[in-house]
C-alpha cells in the first residue's frame, strides 16, 4: 500500500515535450512510471518517449483514461495548465514548475478545489510511492521500499530524510514534496490522515520550515487524530529575522511562524522533534524499534 | 521586490487613490525646489529607504518654511538611518520625498495582504493608525477588522460595508470615500501583482477625504515579468551587493556573523546544515544555496562570495545531488579551487547519485585542505572541528 499514486497510476505530463518535461518524463518512465502520454498544443499526434501527444488534457483523459498529471509547463503558464486539468477530469495534479505567480495559482487552487482536483505544489519534487511510481523530479533510487511515510516542504530535505531513513534499515513508502509557495495545493493536513489510513505506514516523518503556519496547524491535528509515530524536523532554526517592509503578514497567520514556536507545537503534540535534519534516520529507528 | 513610499505613491495616483502631492529628491537644492513647487506653507521632508519605523529613527520631520526644509533635507539626506527593520547596521538615505503637510482629523491603519490560510486576498484595518500595528494585533486584537476577498467575485459593496462599520465611520459622505478609497487599493493589489500594501497611517482629512499619508508596497518576484513598469522600479542600491551579485549566477546567497562558510543546494537542507553547525558548536558565516544546476562555474563563484567575508575559518560544501550527479560537482570543486584561491579547509559531503565516484575524485585530486565528509552529521562535525584549527 501507499498513499495518492502506485504502480497502477495512469499519468500523463503537460508540458511533455519541452526540454524539462521530456528530461524528467524520462527518468519516471525508467523508474516504472505508467505514464501514457502527454500534452503539448500543437504536437497532438506526434510520438514522444514512446507515448501518444495530444493537444488537450480533455483529449489525453478520454484516449488513456489518465488521472494524475505531472505539469513541467513554464511558470506563466502553470495556472492555465492547472485548471485546464482540472476542467478535464484530472483528479492530482503534480506542479513541479518554479516561479509561478502567486496570483495565478490563488485561481488555479480554486478552481480546482471547486473540481474536487486535488493539487501538489507548484516548486516542489513531487511525489514518489517508492519502487512503484515516481512523479517528479527525486533522485528515485534512494527511495526503497519500506514502512514510513515522508512529507516536506523542501525538495533537497527530502532526499536527505528518506536517505537517513533508509540508511538505517527503512524505507519509504510514500514521499510527497509539499513545495513552500504562498499557495500550495495538499499540505501536512491532508496528507498526515492519508498516512494514518494507509495500513503500510508505520511511522511519519515531517520535515518543515520557518514562515507560515501549516506546521502548526499540522500538531494540532496530529495531537487529535495521528496515532502514529512523527518525527519531525523545522528548518530555520538559526536563520535570521527576515528584513520585512510590512508587518500584516504575521498577523494574518496568527504566528510569527519561527522555528522555535513550530518545534515546541509539535512537541507538545507528542511529536519526536529533532534539533538537525542529521538526527532523523536515528530518530525514526527510536520510534520504530520501540 | 519591494518599492519606496514615493513609487507606491506614483502607483496609487494612477489608480485614484488619494494621496498627498509630493516630489521625490535626490539633492538639497533639488528638495527645495520641489518645496517650492509644492507651495506650502507646510512641508514633509521624508527618508526614502525599503524599511519602516522612519519617523521614530528621526528620518521623517515637518518644515513649516523653505530655508527649514533646507535644513532637514541637508539633515535627513546621507544619514544612516536605523530602524527596528534595519538592523543595528541601518540604511543610507540617498532619496527624499518631499510631500504637502496635510489636514489630519484622525488616523487609520489599512492594508491588503495574501492570507495564506484562506488563499485570498485580505483587507486588513484599523483605527489605531500611526501605531506599530503588531502591538496593536497583541494587545487589542478587537480594534483590528479583517475582510477576506475572494477574486471570483472581487470587491462587492458589502466588503466596503464592513470596512466602514468596522471602522465606525458614520457619516455617509465619509463611508463612500472610504469604500471607493478600500475599492481602489484592492483593485490596483489584483493588477499589479503586489504582494501587500500597507498604509500607516490612512488619515482622515477636516473634511471628511481619506489620505494614504504613507505606503509601502511589496510585489512577487514571480510576476515581475508581466510588471515591467514595477520592475523597473527596482532599486538595486537598497539591496545587499553580495546578494545581487550572487543572484546573477543564480545563487541565494545571506551574510550572517558566524565563521563557516556553507555552499548547500536546496534552501531547506542549506537552512538545515546550518542548525546541525549551529547544534554542534559552531557559527555559520552564510546561507548559500547554489541551486538545482549547481556546475563549477557557480561553486568557483560561491567560493568567492563566501572568501570575501573575512570571519570565513572554514567551508562546508553540503551537496545532496539529485538529478544533479555529484562526480560533477567533484570536479565542479576541484576546477574551482584551480580558479579562486581557497586559503582556508574546504569540508565536502557530497551524497546522492554518483557519490561513490564523487568520494573517488576528491581523493585522486590531492587537495591539502579538502576534508572529505561521509554525511552531514559527519561534515558538520568536521566543518565545525575545522573552524576550530582542530583538524
Amino acid at each position: 500500500m501507499s498513499i495518492l499514486v502506485n504502480k497502477d497510476t495512469k499519468v500523463i505530463v503537460q508540458g511533455f515535450t519541452g526540454k524539462e518535461g521530456s528530461f524528467h518524463a524520462e527518468q519516471c518512465i525508467d523508474y516504472g512510471t505508467n505514464i501514457v502520454g502527454g500534452v503539448t498544443p500543437n504536437k497532438g499526434g506526434q510520438v514522444h518517449l514512446g507515448k501518444p501527444v495530444f493537444n488537450t488534457v480533455s483529449e489525453a483523459v478520454k484516449e488513456t483514461g489518465a488521472t494524475v498529471s505531472m505539469i513541467f509547463v513554464p511558470p506563466a503558464f502553470v495556472g492555465d495548465a492547472v485548471m485546464e486539468a482540472a476542467e478535464a477530469g484530472i483528479e492530482l495534479a503534480v506542479i513541479i514548475t518554479e516561479g509561478a505567480p502567486v496570483k495565478d495559482m490563488q485561481a488555479a487552487k480554486a478552481y480546482a478545489t471547486k473540481h474536487g482536483m486535488k493539487t501538489i505544489g507548484p516548486n516542489c519534487p513531487g511525489i514518489i510511492t517508492a519502487e512503484e511510481c515516481k512523479i517528479g523530479i527525486m533522485p528515485g533510487m534512494i527511495f526503497k521500499k519500506g514502512n514510513v511515510g515522508l512529507i516536506s516542504k523542501s525538495g533537497t530535505l527530502t532526499y536527505e530524510g528518506a536517505n537517513q531513513v533508509c540508511n538505517v534499515g527503512y524505507g519509504i513508502t510514500t514521499a510527497v514534496g509539499i513545495g513552500g509557495d504562498p499557495i500550495i495545493g495538499l499540505s501536512y493536513k491532508q496528507i498526515l490522515p492519508m498516512f494514518e489510513a494507509d495500513p503500510d505506514t508505520e511511522c511519519i516523518v515531517m520535515i518543515g520550515e520557518i514562515g507560515g503556519d501549516l506546521e502548526i496547524q499540522a500538531a494540532k491535528m496530529i495531537k487529535e487524530q495521528i496515532t502514529k509515530p512523527v518525527v519531525a524536523f523545522i528548518a530555520g532554526q538559526t536563520a535570521p529575522k527576515g528584513k520585512t517592509m510590512g508587518h500584516a503578514g504575521a498577523i494574518v497567520s496568527g504566528s510569527a511562524g519561527t522555528a522555535k514556536e513550530k518545534m515546541e507545537a509539535l512537541e507538545a503534540a507528542g511529536v519526536k522533534v529533532v534539533v538537525s535534519p542529521a538526527e532523523i534516520g536515528k530518530a525514526v529507528k527510536e520510534v520504530l524499534s520501540k | 521586490m519591494n518599492v519606496h513610499e514615493y513609487q507606491a505613491k506614483q502607483i496609487f495616483a494612477e489608480y485614484g487613490v488619494p494621496t498627498p502631492k509630493g516630489i521625490m529628491a535626490e539633492t538639497v537644492d533639488a528638495a527645495v525646489e520641489a518645496a517650492k513647487e509644492l507651495g506650502g506653507p507646510i512641508w514633509v521632508v521624508k527618508a526614502q529607504i525599503h524599511a519602516g519605523g522612519r519617523g521614530l529613527g528621526g528620518g521623517v520631520k515637518l518644515a513649516k518654511s523653505l530655508d527649514e526644509v533646507r535644513e532637514l533635507a541637508d539633515e535627513i539626506l546621507g544619514m544612516t538611518l536605523v530602524t527596528h527593520q534595519t538592523g543595528p547596521e541601518g540604511k543610507l538615505v540617498q532619496k527624499l520625498y518631499i510631500e504637502d503637510g496635510a489636514d489630519i482629523k484622525d488616523e487609520f491603519y489599512l492594508s491588503v495582504i495574501l492570507d495564506r490560510k484562506l488563499e485570498m486576498p485580505l483587507i486588513m484595518a484599523s483605527t489605531e493608525g500611526g501605531m506599530n500595528i503588531e502591538d496593536v494585533a497583541e494587545n487589542t486584537p478587537e480594534k483590528i477588522i479583517t475582510v477576506p476577498v475572494d477574486p471570483t467575485i472581487g470587491f462587492q459593496g458589502f466588503h466596503g460595508r464592513e470596512l466602514a462599520f468596522g471602522l465606525g465611520i458614520t457619516d455617509k459622505g465619509e463611508q463612500k470615500n472610504i469604500i471607493t478609497f478600500a475599492q481602489k487599493l484592492y483593485k490596483l493589489y489584483m493588477d499589479k501583482d503586489a504582494e501587500m500594501i500597507e498604509i500607516n497611517p490612512l488619515v482622515r482629512t477636516g473634511s471628511g477625504e481619506f489620505l494614504a499619508l504613507d505606503g509601502k508596497m511589496g510585489f512577487d518576484n514571480s510576476a515581475l515579468y508581466r510588471q515591467p513598469e514595477i520592475a523597473a522600479m527596482r532599486d538595486l542600491s537598497e539591496e545587499d551587493p553580495d546578494e545581487v551579485e550572487a543572484a546573477k549566477y543564480g545563487l541565494s546567497y545571506v551574510a550572517l556573523d558566524g565563521e563557516i562558510g556553507c555552499m548547500v543546494n536546496g534552501a531547506g537542507l542549506a537552512m538545515g546544515t546550518m542548525d546541525t553547525i549551529n547544534h554542534m558548536g559552531g557559527t555559520p558565516a552564510n546561507f548559500l544555496d547554489v541551486g538545482g544546476s549547481a556546475n563549477a562555474e557557480t561553486v568557483s563563484k560561491g567560493f568567492e562570495i563566501i572568501l570575501k567575508n573575512p570571519n570565513v575559518k572554514a567551508i562546508f560544501v553540503n551537496i545532496f545531488g539529485g538529478i544533479v550527479r555529484c562526480d560533477r560537482i567533484a570536479n565542479g570543486i576541484i576546477e574551482a579551487t584551480k580558479i579562486t584561491d581557497v586559503n582556508v579547509p574546504v569540508v565536502v559531503r557530497l551524497d546522492g547519485t554518483n557519490a561513490p565516484e564523487a568520494a573517488e575524485i576528491l581523493k585522486n585530486a590531492n587537495i591539502s585542505n579538502l576534508i572529505v565528509a561521509e554525511d552531514l552529521g559527519d561534515g558538520a562535525a568536521k566543518a565545525v572541528a575545522a573552524a576550530k584549527g582542530e583538524i
